[in-house]
């Protein structure tokens, strides 16, 4: 009988109505992720309840998504590597991906760039690319796996994390790292992944000074992470125990990400 | 085996009492119908997620899939993952515990296989006693539990193809492993579509599932 009552005209569900009309304005319907078309309407037919429109299942679905998050924590071992590749994995060209077009990619000036450091860490001070390049640096030829599920190998040369971490006094018990790029993007990494010893300040790939197309001047590489979470640009890092999201984590990616 | 059916007929003929025997047991109906849920949500929105980096040259349309993009089709997927195992255990468990694997499932041979599968076929095969599957039944109930078993182990592939590297490995690495368990939503569709025509034309096998009898 609760259905009869949510009909606007006689025979058309105005929740529906509503899901139509936000299919009209992109943004809103990217954030509106519950929307399924018809296949969802057909859905809440056959049981008679809307299951699946309510807001209610939408906040079921992020309440599982925390629940994933510690269920990854959990699983994610500290001491488990990612598989490596000889070089002659390394996917050429490798692609580029964001969520705008190569085109309209950061430029950073290296010269005038400075990464600024913040939150939990004795030593505060920004550091300059040169300062940057001096710190000892490990190469890796890892898989990187996008969310969408494609993979292309890669070959990444940079400071562990790790070591950056202790070199600024990090305090390593916080709960995240949170990093900023040039053109705004913004991801949390639990501390674990961040002290992983894969986890990298990328500087270069496949030994050249990092082009812009993957991140110049600075990457963070996460082989045990998705892709959207080896943030590319990197402008700043913040210690912190606050979870202050991200661009794909707020519309709804999985936070952990894990692979 | 031939000692076991005597006893469980007549413990059957006593549970059923007057008004028919008990085919389909409760805990069966139920674990089936939750299955039944888990998967179409699974399938749907993995539908959708196959859409964001396609291994053919084909999309799902957006008709028939769920969770409006990859960020909600992967929520969705990662939802129903958990009652599609959680359930999935509990039958596996059940079902062997319960010995209904052995006693239903068992044995399968080439040539009975063969025989139903011509009988049925030639529309000669009887469903008079559904308490007893056939051999092709039988073939099929045992193959889609396989094929339940592959799908949800190369999806841990795929998700956790570092933490759990020693299982990506088994399916060919973490592209194979996509393959696989494309192949294995592609054969249960392919079960879906089969088992679905059968309950419709055999309607007191979807009762035996519902009620029970």
């Amino acid at each position: 009988m609760g259905r009869i009552r949510s009909l606007l005209i006689p025979g058309v569900d105005k929740k529906m109505l509503v899901k139509d009309a936000s299919r009209l304005m992109p943004d809103l319907t990217r954030r509106r992720f519950i929307t399924g078309g018809a296949s969802l309407g057909a859905l809440t037919m056959l049981t008679g309840c809307d299951v699946v429109d309510s807001s209610s299942a939408e906040d079921l679905l992020k309440h599982v998504s925390k629940f994933n998050d510690a269920v990854q924590a959990l699983i994610f071992n500290p001491n488990t590597l990612a598989p490596t590749f000889p070089e002659s994995a390394i996917t050429k060209p490798f692609p580029f991906n964001a969520y705008y077009s190569e085109d309209e990619a950061p430029e950073v000036d290296g010269e005038d760039y400075r990464f600024e450091v913040s939150g939990l860490v004795q030593n505060k001070k920004s550091w300059t690319l040169d300062e940057l390049y001096k710190l000892p640096q490990v190469k890796q030829i890892t898989r990187h796996i996008c969310v969408e599920g494609w993979s292309a190998i890669g070959s990444w040369t940079g400071t562990p994390l790790r070591d950056f971490l202790k070199l600024v006094g990090a305090d390593t018990t916080a709960k995240y790292c949170w990093f900023r790029c040039a053109e705004g993007y913004t991801s949390p990494i639990d501390m674990p992944t961040a002290l992983h010893p894969q986890t990298q300040m990328t500087f270069k790939f496949a030994d050249e000074i990092l082009p812009r197309a993957y991140g110049y001047p600075m990457k963070i590489r996460i082989p045990t992470k998705l892709g959207f979470k080896n943030p590319k640009y990197v402008v700043s890092m913040e210690v912190t125990n606050d979870y202050k999201g991200g661009y794909w984590e707020d519309q709804g990616y999985n936070s952990f990400s894990g692979s | 085996m031939s000692a076991v059916t005597p006893a469980l007929t007549s413990s059957r003929d006593r549970s059923g009492s007057s008004s028919g025997k008990i085919i389909q047991p409760a805990w069966i109906r139920s674990l089936h119908w939750i299955n039944a849920v888990a998967m179409i949500v699974m399938i749907m929105s993995g539908w959708q997620i196959y859409n964001a980096s396609p291994l053919f040259d084909f999309v799902f349309p957006a008709s028939i899939t769920l969770g409006g993009w990859l960020g909600g089709a992967l929520l969705w997927h990662f939802a129903a993952m958990w009652l599609l195992m959680v359930n999935g255990l509990i039958y596996l468990t059940l079902g062997f515990a319960t010995g209904r694997f052995r006693r239903k499932l068992l044995p399968i041979t080439a040539g009975g296989v063969v025989d139903d599968a011509k009988a049925a076929l030639t529309g000669r095969l009887s469903h008079a006693d559904l308490s007893t599957y056939n051999q092709v039944q039988k073939l099929l109930y045992v193959g889609i539990i396989l094929v339940g078993i592959v799908i949800v182990l190369s999806g841990l592939s795929i998700w956790k193809p570092v933490q759990l590297q020693w299982l990506t490995a088994i399916f060919g690495g973490y592209d194979f492993a996509r393959y696989v368990h494309f192949a294995a939503m592609a054969s249960i569709v392919g079960f879906l579509i089969v088992h679905v025509t059968l309950a419709v034309l055999v309607p007191k096998s979807l009762r035996a599932m519902i009620i029970g009898r």
